[in-house]
Formats: C-alpha cells, structure tokens, sequence
C-alpha cells in the first residue's frame, strides 16, 4: 500500500512540475514567435504557402501556417474568429460582411495578386474558342453537345468546383449569370478539375491560372486552354498571352481579407507589406499568376494609408 | 483487512458505473445537439420542401433550395450498390474460411482481410480517382468514372472485412454437433452447409449485414472523392450521385455558425442518425426473432 501512496506523490510532483515547465516554455514561445494563421482559397493556398516560405527565410521568428478549403470556408473562419488572414479568390458577399459585423469583426480587404481564370478542355477536344455567353451556356446546361459550339457529336460533361470556392461563386456570378446545371460534377479543387478533364474528352472545367502554367511559363500536358471573348465581335483571348491581360474576361482579382484594422510594424503588416512589394509580386509571378496592376497597387496603398 | 477490500469493492463498482453512465450521457449529448440544432432548420423551411424537394442548393444564384430528396436517394444508391457487391462476396468467404480452408490458410487469410478493415477511406478514394474510375470509364464507355458505380466498389470494399469477419466468427462458433449430425444423416458438405449451418448462423450473419449497411451509410470521404458529386436526382448507376454524408463533408466549411446553413447540416445530420438508428432497430429485431428460434 504505502507504495501506491509513493507512486501517487511522485505522479504529482512530476505533473506539477511539468506543468510549471510548461507554462514557462509557452510563456517565452509567445514573445518571440509571430503567428500568423491564414486560411481560404485553393486557388490562392500554393501562392501564399510560397510567399509564407520567403518571408519566414528572412524573417525567422514568423510562424505562418496557410491552409486551403476554399474561399467560402477561409471568410466563414474569419468571421468565427478563428484565423488572422483569409484568402479569396472572390470578393467578400453582403452576407458574409453583415454575419461579420454582427461578430464585431470588420474586414480588411487587400488586392495581393491577379489570376487569368482559365476555361480548358481534353486535348483531343477540336474547340478552342468560345464566347463568355457560349460558356454560360454550357454551364447553365442549355448547351449540352459539343456539336453546338462546333465540336465534335458528342454531350459535355461539366466539371466544376465545390461551393466553398470562391472560383466556384466567382464563375457563377461573373460568367454564367445564372444557376449551375445540376448535373455538374463537383470536384475538390483545382487539381482535381485538372485531372478529370485530361481524362475526359468530353470535359470542361475552369482552373486558376497558376495550376495550368509551370515556373518557366510553359502549360500542363493533357489539356487545351480556351481562347475566351467577350462577346463574337471581340478578339479571342488567351489567358497565356500576356500582353492581352486587361482584354481577358475572365481576370480577376485574388483577395486577402484581415480579421481587423493591421498594427503597424505588427507580423500580419510586415507580411502583407512583404507580399505587395517588388519582391513579393515576383513571387506572384513564379507561382503562375500574374501581378497586382497600378490600379489594385493604389487601391492597397490608399487603405495602408488610413493604418 | 477485510474492511479496506469491501472499499475497494464499492470503489471499483463506481467507477464501473460511471463510466458506463458516462457513455450513455455522451450519446444522449450527442442527440440533443443535434435535434436543437438541427429542428430550428424548420422555423425557416417548411419540412415538405426540406424532404420532399429534389434541388439542394444553398448557395445558389438566384433562390436557395433547400430539398433533401436527391441527397438521400444518393446515399440510399450507393448503401444498396455497396451491400450487393460486399454480401455475396462476404458470405461466400466466411463460408469458405470456417468451413473449407485448412487451418494454415484460413490463419493466413483472415488477418489479411481484417487488415482492409485498416486501410484509411482516404487512401480508398485515392486508389478510387486515380486508378479505378479511369478504369470503370474505360470498361463501359462513359466519359467519366466519377459515379455511383465507383463510389459503391469502394464502400463495398471498405464493408467487406466487416461482413466476413463477423459472419466467419458465428459460424465457426456453431456447435459441432451440427455438422456431425449433418453428415451422419448422409448430407454433402455443401448441403450441410446450405441446409443447416448458414440457416442456423442466420442471425450473427444479418448482424454483420446490418453492422456494414451502418457504415456503408456514415462512410464520407471515400465517397465524396468519387462520387461526383452532382446536385441532379441520379437514375442510373453511372450518374454521379452527393449522398448527405458528403454533402455535410463539403459544405461545413463554408458555413458561418448559428446561420440557417449551418442549421440546415445538422438537420440533415439528424435524418441521417434517425436512418441508422432505424436500421440498428431493425437489425436488433432480427437477431432477437433468430436467437429465439434457434436455442441451443
């Protein structure tokens, strides 16, 4: 007996230690490490994952954890209360910004990159063209034979994303101006489009550019990419040709959302700082998207102002 | 010191008890959450639309739809699709194992099979999107092998140790007296087994069924990366089908807490419970009917 006795004492002392230990060790990770958790858009995770790895290089006391989940569950965790920054590849809804205020929480939106959504296809697919209405009309269902486009006597199968993407919402309201065919497959990310439409002939899916288009600018095998125009009048644009960027309609604006007005000097400062310089845009570039224009960069500056 | 050992006895039976009592608190936890949360889905949406209304689209352009058919018949497809690839399958090698396979191979074997059982869904799903729904497109000429037919394979395989094991240890748990007497009557070994050990393992058998039907229609994630998930009220095997398990797998991320949203998933949570605890009922039923009708 006297030894449960011992052992229950020793237990104690150990436990009580160890939780004085504790304490002390987390007291001084608290004052020297900056956590930053950000979480949102899939389109955006590769790209903010890549800046994170640059700024904690020079900056070693940075912790930046980035996860994805799409955009719709990166602003829904904002307004939990749960991470500093979100990532979205859409602008934040009147919704979300009302369920936000009510919380106390008013959000920060910063411009941090461009992105050239892209429409592709099988490669063994002859279109390799269309207008921003014949996408719709794909995508709403009303068109359902590639042979109505031009192509090939065969029925689409329409890829999409799931409703927690941003590019998911963003397509709906920018392009298809309408409801998705229900009979759209939903895939879970970018990739996965990717995937299902280099093994279908008859896919579509639309992609972020950054998944369709390597470091050294060349484009994944497999797949086409579609030649978007406004409307039949206007010149066909690819989202590859660079110079044709402000004609592409389907470029968009890639978004960071704060939790709250950033403290100068603070870590979530000194990042974004980092991600809209010279510095932080080559990396936009070698992650495949392209960089803010002067208007998204007066944009910024003009709310880093009012910090 | 007889005093300290009746201590220890009352000491030991408490904490028996409240372990027990803890469990059941948990589970009833469990379901109040859920039905309080849940049940306010109802203040906003009428139950005919949330049951009856074949379109699930919250985030939709125009007007959210908020029906449940589509979403149910999904899950109904690929638990039936799974259970006729996973039964036969099961039965046929539990049968084998107990009954035919030599000691040595049955040790070999039964391991094995229990070790599927430890394949996590995900890795599942993985095989399932690369490798397999390539493959069913392919065999039968469909553009794509996202569907029901895929997502059924893969839930079958994740039923089948279940199945197998539960079914295998009922019947060699069947006393030998049955197959002595079996034989002695001049029956062949499959006539024994048909006749008088199957009918007679019967009950442990339809438990195993019922424990995989259980999972087959709580699995999610194997399910959800194969399945296709298409909001459109699936027909035929190959359409792809968005059974509720994933339904709530993708959509939880998004929502905001306490938004009718957010309500709408744990209602379809509740009809999910209801659904398996239907199904436990009944499978409770059986096993009582079974065990009375074969005493021994």
């Amino acid at each position: 007996m006297r030894y449960i006795y011992l052992i229950a004492v020793l237990f104690l002392v150990v436990v009580s230690v160890g939780c004085i230990n504790q304490s002390r060790i987390t007291g001084e990770v608290i004052k020297n490490i900056e956590d930053i958790e950000i979480k949102g858009s899939d389109t955006l995770l590769q790209l903010v994952s890549n800046s994170a790895e640059a700024y904690s290089e020079v900056n070693p006391t940075a912790r930046i954890s980035v996860t994805g989940g799409g955009s719709g569950g990166g602003i829904a965790a904002l307004i939990n209360g749960e991470i500093d920054i979100a990532d979205a590849s859409r602008p934040i809804k009147e919704k979300e910004l009302k369920q936000a205020e009510e919380r106390g929480i008013k959000p920060w939106e910063f411009i941090i990159a461009r992105d050239m959504l892209s429409v592709t296809v099988n490669e063994n697919n002859p279109i390799s063209k269309l207008t921003v209405e014949q996408v719709s009309s794909i995508y709403k269902g009303e068109i359902t034979n590639w042979k109505e486009v031009g192509g090939k006597d065969q029925k689409i199968t329409l890829y999409g994303r799931q409703s927690t993407s941003g590019t998911y919402v963003f397509f709906m309201e920018e392009i298809v101006k309408g409801d998705y065919s229900a009979k759209m497959r939903n895939m879970e990310g970018n990739q996965a489009i990717l995937d299902a439409v280099k093994q279908d002939q008859t896919g579509i899916g639309y992609v972020g550019i950054g998944y369709i288009v390597d470091e050294k600018g060349n484009h994944v095998s497999g797949i086409k990419i579609i030649k978007i125009a406004k409307d039949e009048d206007s010149v066909y644009v690819s989202p590859l040709e660079e110079s044709k960027h402000s004609e592409y309609p389907l470029s968009r604006p890639l978004f960071q959302y704060l939790a709250k007005k950033p403290v100068k000097d603070s870590p979530i400062y000194n990042f974004l700082i980092f991600e809209l310089s010279n510095e932080g845009q080559q990396i936009v570039k070698k992650s495949g998207f392209v960089p803010i224009t002067a208007d998204d960069m007066k944009y910024n500056e003009e709310l880093l102002d009012k910090i | 010191m007889p005093n300290y050992r009746n201590i220890k006895e009352k000491l030991i039976e408490l904490l028996l008890s409240t372990a027990s009592i803890t469990a059941l608190l948990i589970l009833i936890g469990i379901f109040v959450f859920l039905f309080i949360t849940g049940i306010r889905t109802f203040t906003e949406i009428s139950p005919t639309e949330f049951f009856l209304g074949n379109e699930w689209n919250p985030t939709a352009y125009g007007e959210p739809k908020w029906g449940i058919l589509s979403l149910v018949i999904g899950t109904i497809i690929v638990t039936f699709g799974s259970l006729v690839i996973a039964i036969p399958l099961g039965i046929a090698s539990a049968v084998y194992l107990s009954e035919i396979a030599k000691p040595k191979i049955r040790e070999t074997i039964k391991p094995v099979i229990e070790m599927i059982a430890g394949i996590p869904s995900v890795v599942l799903g993985l095989i399932g999107i690369l490798f397999l729904s390539p493959l069913i497109a392919k065999i039968f000429g469909l553009s794509s092998g996202l569907n029901a037919f895929t997502s059924s394979i893969i839930v079958g395989v994740m039923v089948l140790p279940t199945i197998i094991s539960i079914s295998e240890d009922v019947l060699t748990s069947l006393p030998n007296e049955f197959r002595e007497s079996s034989l002695a009557l001049g029956a062949t070994k499959w006539q024994m087994i048909r006749m008088t050990l199957l009918p007679a393992a019967l009950s442990g058998i339809v438990a195993a069924i019922m424990l995989g039907l259980g999972r087959a229609v709580g699995e999610t994630m194997g399910v959800l990366m194969v399945a296709g998930n298409s909001r459109a009220m699936p027909i035929s095997f190959f359409d792809p089908i968005r059974p509720m398990t994933a339904n709530i797998a993708i959509e939880i991320k998004e929502v905001v807490k306490g938004s009718l949203h957010y309500e709408a998933l744990f209602a379809i949570g509740l009809v999910l419970f209801v659904m398996t605890f239907v199904v436990n009922f009944i499978s409770d039923i059986i096993i009582e009917k079974q065990v009375r009708k074969y005493k021994w």
